[in-house]
């Protein structure tokens, strides 16, 4: 989450206050990034020294200092909303780990080991849902992040169900030495570490 | 009392080699207002577990009560008339009658309880109007988006003072929208003290249930806790 990049968002709109920049990321985000004021001042500053932002000179420092975006800003906020974020290499993630590594463990159950996980996913998922229920509090800021977070855990149930049948069937075929699929691929996609 | 009760229920098909176990000793209660899911890879024995809960077909081992009763142990013709007054089906592609208008597919489980056409009419225009299916009521299913054909489905499925709704892959090929209406639709009716088994592989529909039960080859194997608040999702927040 670029809180830069919020910020121009804001300031795109018109000049604005660092205090009212703050509740307005909160209102468009439905409150999911809460975001503490000192975070919005070292941001607002950085984006000042850049040249992105200009500030009321006349003003103190403080709560009621305003803040309007540049050209520039504005040029290297419509680059940022067209620059598709790195999503071409494979992240580091703890659960796929775990799961091929209880797929190795004697005497563990990677069924068992999956269901725990899965179950852990749905509750989040159920609270997450729970907070769609109410529709009359549900704005399109708050929708879109529930949303986002609910197809996020989602596809990792998916993955969990797709691993619990890959293992259920390699159960029943006959072993067959270790592929080195996954040392290609780290040389082919460059793993992150 | 639950409205609907599972003791140890299990179902085998076939016979000697060919035998299938297909679920194997389940028991669970779904009480008024509660919406449950069942999830599961497919040929884990879902569906049978919901023909069996809502009396289509006879478990080979234990018990089945729907409100207290167990209407296998009823004629042909009771169950038949308690399974329609009691228990409302959505199935994954809709079954609705062709020949039938939205309105009249509706109503006619009223019709066939006895009520006369006209009030069976007026009480399913109504169950329509509740679920913004007005315009659609006159028009026949092929004349219906899938999404809306569902929605007639459940108004199918609630009306009347059905105590129990059992759902089997209710959005199958919706897409997310319409997934997420019908399963806004079932949430509202346990609200007006409805029980609801609805059978999903897809997590997300499954989170709109108050519990989910996990079932894999027959046996039921978890199920979910009852959520904490979720408010305790934004005081955290994601990046933080």
């Amino acid at each position: 989450m670029s809180i830069r990049h919020a910020l121009l968002a804001l300031l795109s709109e018109g000049p604005k206050y660092g205090l009212q920049l703050r509740q307005e990321f909160e209102d468009r985000t439905g409150e999911v990034w809460p975001l503490n004021v000192g975070q919005v001042y070292t941001t607002l500053q950085r984006l000042e020294r850049d040249g992105l932002v200009e500030s009321d000179d006349t003003a103190d420092e403080g709560p009621q200092k305003g803040f309007r975006i540049t050209a520039e800003g504005e040029d290297e906020l419509a680059a940022w909303l067209r620059t598709p974020p790195d999503l071409s290499l494979p992240p580091r993630d703890e659960l796929v780990i775990k799961i091929l590594v209880a797929w190795r463990v004697p005497d563990v159950n990677v069924h068992e080991v999956i269901q725990v996980h899965r179950r852990y996913l749905v509750e989040l998922m159920q609270q997450w849902t729970r907070l769609k229920e109410d529709e009359a509090q549900f704005d399109l800021g708050f929708a879109l992040a529930v949303d986002a977070e609910l197809f996020r855990l989602d596809s990792v149930v998916r993955w969990l169900d797709t691993a619990d049948g890959r293992f259920k069937r390699a159960a029943t075929e006959p072993a067959h030495p270790v592929a080195p699929a996954m040392p290609r691929l780290r040389r082919r996609a460059g793993v992150r570490r | 009392m639950s409205v609907l009760e599972l003791r140890h229920v299990s179902k085998i098909y076939g016979e000697g080699a060919a035998q299938v176990q297909a679920i194997q000793d389940i028991s669970l209660s779904v009480e008024a207002g509660e919406l449950v899911a069942v999830m599961g890879p497919s040929g884990s024995g879902k569906s049978t577990l919901l023909t069996i809960a809502g009396s289509l077909e006879e478990p080979t081992s234990g018990q089945v009560l729907v409100a207290g009763t167990s209407l296998l142990k009823t004629s042909r013709a009771d169950r038949a008339r308690l399974r329609r007054q009691t228990i409302g089906y959505v199935f994954q592609d809709f079954n609705l009658l062709p020949g039938l208008t939205a309105v009249e597919n509706v109503s006619l489980p009223l019709e066939l309880d006895g009520l006369t056409a006209r009030k069976a009419h007026a009480i399913g225009l109504k169950a329509l109007q509740e679920l913004d299916l007005t315009e659609q009521a006159a028009r026949f299913p092929d004349e219906l988006s899938g999404g809306e054909r569902q929605r007639v489905a459940i108004a199918r499925a609630v009306v009347g003072n059905r105590k129990l709704v059992l759902a089997d892959e209710p959005s199958g090929a919706l897409d997310s929208a319409n997934g997420e209406a019908v399963m806004r639709m079932l949430v509202a009716a346990c609200h007006r003290g409805v029980a609801s088994v609805v059978v999903t592989h897809d997590a997300q529909l499954a989170s709109w249930a108050n519990r989910v039960v996990f079932i894999r080859d027959g046996r039921m194997v978890d199920q979910t806790m009852p959520p904490p608040s979720a408010e305790s999702l934004l005081r955290s927040g994601p990046n933080q």
